[in-house]
């Protein structure tokens, strides 16, 4: 995972609540074996107008001009602006896969689930919670001003608006931390190892029936 | 200080916490199926690490899976190697159970991790899929999990977690006749909504909880993450130890008796507090049937579509502009005129056997009325080979075949449309599965959740229907 440096982005709304993975990414992509690539089916059955297949040359398919992505204006957006629930339903880490690889590195909203939240940290892609009234602003000002831009400062968690308003936001230290240093989740928890198997084998002594063997 | 079996799950679990509250879980059992694995498994390899401890992991294919014709194999070739890869990382580095495609055994990973006693009180449970929250009914702690986190359990036997806030939700009394465990927890989702419990893990309590099998237990807390909590469950009881009693990987013996002991300190402490409590009288349960696209839009069986203007939150109202539009119905429709196009009986929220004698019980009180003219199928699918040799022991297959549905091979099928089961676009089904989010069950199909019975109930009918003035 890259390291999550302060940067500047263009900013493209998404005005409705309860966006599921099931709309982020359509589960026939799913059928993938690899982590790459899920960007241009990224909202597949919103961006675009006909049926989308695994294997397709997204650039020459219909687009629909009418979602929000499409429009000219939000080319190249790097921050999401988003309602309620963001991520909600399916645990398939292939919504932070595709929203990544389209070229978003942060989401501004009220609240996300659970699971995408936390599948989010892990892909370098920071989800920012901010409350409502904070958020209903942002939504008027993207909508009133062409290629409004955010500032975001992981480090100093803060969310700074072109009018020079700074945004502070709660993120948990230990995330941070593995976020502004693109640490691997997985080298930092096998330096507890002896941890684990000390854990483990008082477990099972304790509850032995949770250790059934290989047949 | 007295505790939530939250607490009691938690605390057996820590290996250790950081110091902003981040704790290291142990992990008991690793679920894992052919779509969220194969990212996992190569990342394990590319930084050449081994799996922890493969007796924890119980594997089986599942999505991709046809529920026809398996004799011709698995036809889409992407859907082929990524069943392929599975069990080639299966064999590659073992497990305790693998369940592969065509195995006598093989069905959705939540319905076979129980039938076969491989989910045990106590047990933290994770698998990357969202429904992983079922084995709660066990009083599991099961989370549903990313694939890097898939990753990092292989890694290290670990899941690393911020403890959650803790939620009751008491459902009290006795629920009528007709209505399940699924409109139960419907019912729920649409006192709470669908981000009612985020951030809480939600213990399930109440007499009409209680009352309910070990499999309707499993049905409520599967749609858990429906009401966004990651993690939901249930308080263990003599149902839950008889339900475990001989199944395949349940110890036995002295072991046993150990276990037993054990388990039976797995519920909520008298006087434990929760940080939210949610109360619903089962008594005024009814049938429930969604209407929109989000488990949140539901509404009793005798209700009505509602309308725009009924909201006053402009976003809500927004979301239900929407949500009509999609779902091709008018504001105030009484639900018993919606018209289905096709049935889905099935997926790891209502394809147990349980369920299936409930859906075969209304077509045989329907007295051989059958499938309506106009349904134009009505799939039947197991939740697994065990489920699906019971069903065919008790002569369901039969009252279904007979009665013009389709029974097929266990799999996860049109819950969500990955292999060949789909809707059309325009589609209009009544299905036991547990979303009905925009092109959950194909591109533009409209999905309406309901319980088997009321599942069977339009089926025959044609349309939504009272089932209770059925049976």
């Amino acid at each position: 995972m890259r390291a999550f440096t302060p940067f500047d982005g263009l900013v493209a709304p998404l005005d409705r609540a309860n966006v599921d993975t099931d709309a982020i990414i359509p589960k026939q992509f799913l059928k993938s074996i690899k982590r790459a690539g899920f960007g241009p089916n990224a909202f597949d059955e919103w961006r675009y107008l006909d049926r989308g297949e695994p294997g397709q040359d997204c650039s020459r398919r219909p687009i629909n001009a009418d979602f929000v992505l499409n429009q000219p204006r939000y080319q190249g957006a790097s921050i999401l602006l988003t309602r309620d629930n963001f991520g909600c339903g399916s645990s398939r880490e292939h919504a932070p896969w595709a929203l990544e690889d389209y070229g978003f590195r942060a989401l501004v909203g009220t609240s996300f689930a659970d699971i995408f939240f936390n599948n989010s940290f892990k892909n370098g892609l920071l989800p920012i919670r901010l409350p409502t009234a904070a958020v209903d602003e942002l939504f008027a000002q993207v909508a009133a001003t062409s290629g409004y831009r955010l500032k975001i400062d992981l480090a100093a968690q803060t969310v700074t608006r072109p009018d020079g308003t700074v945004l502070s936001f709660d993120v948990d230290p230990f995330r941070k931390e593995c976020l502004l240093n693109g640490w691997d989740d997985i080298g930092l928890t096998l330096r507890h190892a002896d941890e684990i198997r000390a854990f483990e084998a008082k477990r099972q002594i304790e509850q032995p029936w949770l250790f059934s063997k290989v047949a | 200080m007295p505790k939530t079996l939250y607490d009691k799950l938690w605390e057996n679990h820590v290996v250790r916490t950081e110091a902003d509250g981040t704790a290291l879980l142990y992990i008991d059992r690793h679920l894992v199926h052919e779509v969220t694995s194969p990212q996992a498994f190569e990342g394990l390899k590319l930084a050449g690490r081994k799996p922890w401890r493969v007796s924890s992991i119980v594997a089986t294919a599942d999505h991709n899976t046809p529920t026809d014709h398996w004799e011709r194999g698995i036809e889409d070739p992407v859907s082929r190697q990524q069943v392929e890869t599975l069990d080639a990382n299966i064999h590659e580095v073992g497990a305790l159970a693998f369940f592969p495609f065509k195995d006598a055994r093989q069905g959705i990973i939540h319905v076979i991790g129980p039938e076969n006693g491989a989910i045990l009180p106590g047990m933290t449970v994770v698998c990357g899929d969202s429904h992983t929250s079922t084995h709660g009914a066990f009083a599991c702690l099961a989370h549903g999990i990313g694939t890097s986190e898939v990753e990092h359990v292989l890694a290290t036997q670990c899941l690393l977690q911020k403890k959650m806030k803790a939620m009751q939700i008491k459902v009290e009394g006795k629920v009528g006749a007709g209505v399940t465990a699924k409109d139960i927890v419907l019912a729920i989702i649409g006192k709470i909504g669908t981000a009612g419990g985020t951030g809480h893990a939600v213990e399930f309590a109440g007499s009409a909880i209680r009352a309910l099998s070990l499999e309707g237990r499993m049905t409520v807390c599967n749609m858990a993450i429906e009401a966004g909590a990651r993690v939901g469950f249930v308080a263990v009881d003599d149902t839950t130890i008889d339900y475990l009693k001989g199944r395949a990987f349940a110890p036995t013996g002295e072991e046993w008796a150990r276990a037993v002991t054990y388990w039976r300190t797995l519920v909520s402490d008298p006087h434990a507090s929760f940080d939210t409590v949610v109360e619903l009288d089962a008594a005024t349960i009814q049938p429930q049937v969604t209407w929109g696209t989000s488990p949140e839009m539901v509404v009793a069986v005798g209700g009505s579509v509602p309308a725009p203007e009924d909201f006053a939150d402009p976003v809500k109202r927004e979301g239900i502009v929407r949500a009509l539009e999609y779902m091709g119905l008018v504001a105030r429709t009484p639900i018993k005129e919606i018209r289905v196009d096709q049935v889905f009986i099935g997926s790891c929220t209502n394809s147990r056997i349980e369920d299936l004698r409930a859906a075969a019980a209304v077509v045989a009180a329907a007295k051989g009325r059958g499938k309506a003219a106009s349904v134009k199928r009505v799939l039947v699918v197991p939740g697994s080979g065990l489920v699906k040799r019971q069903a065919e022991a008790e002569g369901l297959d039969q009252i279904f075949l007979s009665a013009g549905f389709e029974w097929r091979e266990p799999g996860c099928s049109m819950c969500l449309a990955m292999n060949a089961d789909r809707l059309e676009p325009g589609e209009r089904c009544a299905s036991t599965s547990n979303r009905n989010f925009e092109g959950r069950q194909g591109a533009g199909g409209r999905t309406h959740l309901v319980s088997p019975a009321m599942a069977a109930a339009a089926a025959i009918a044609g349309h939504f229907t009272d089932v209770r003035e059925l049976v």
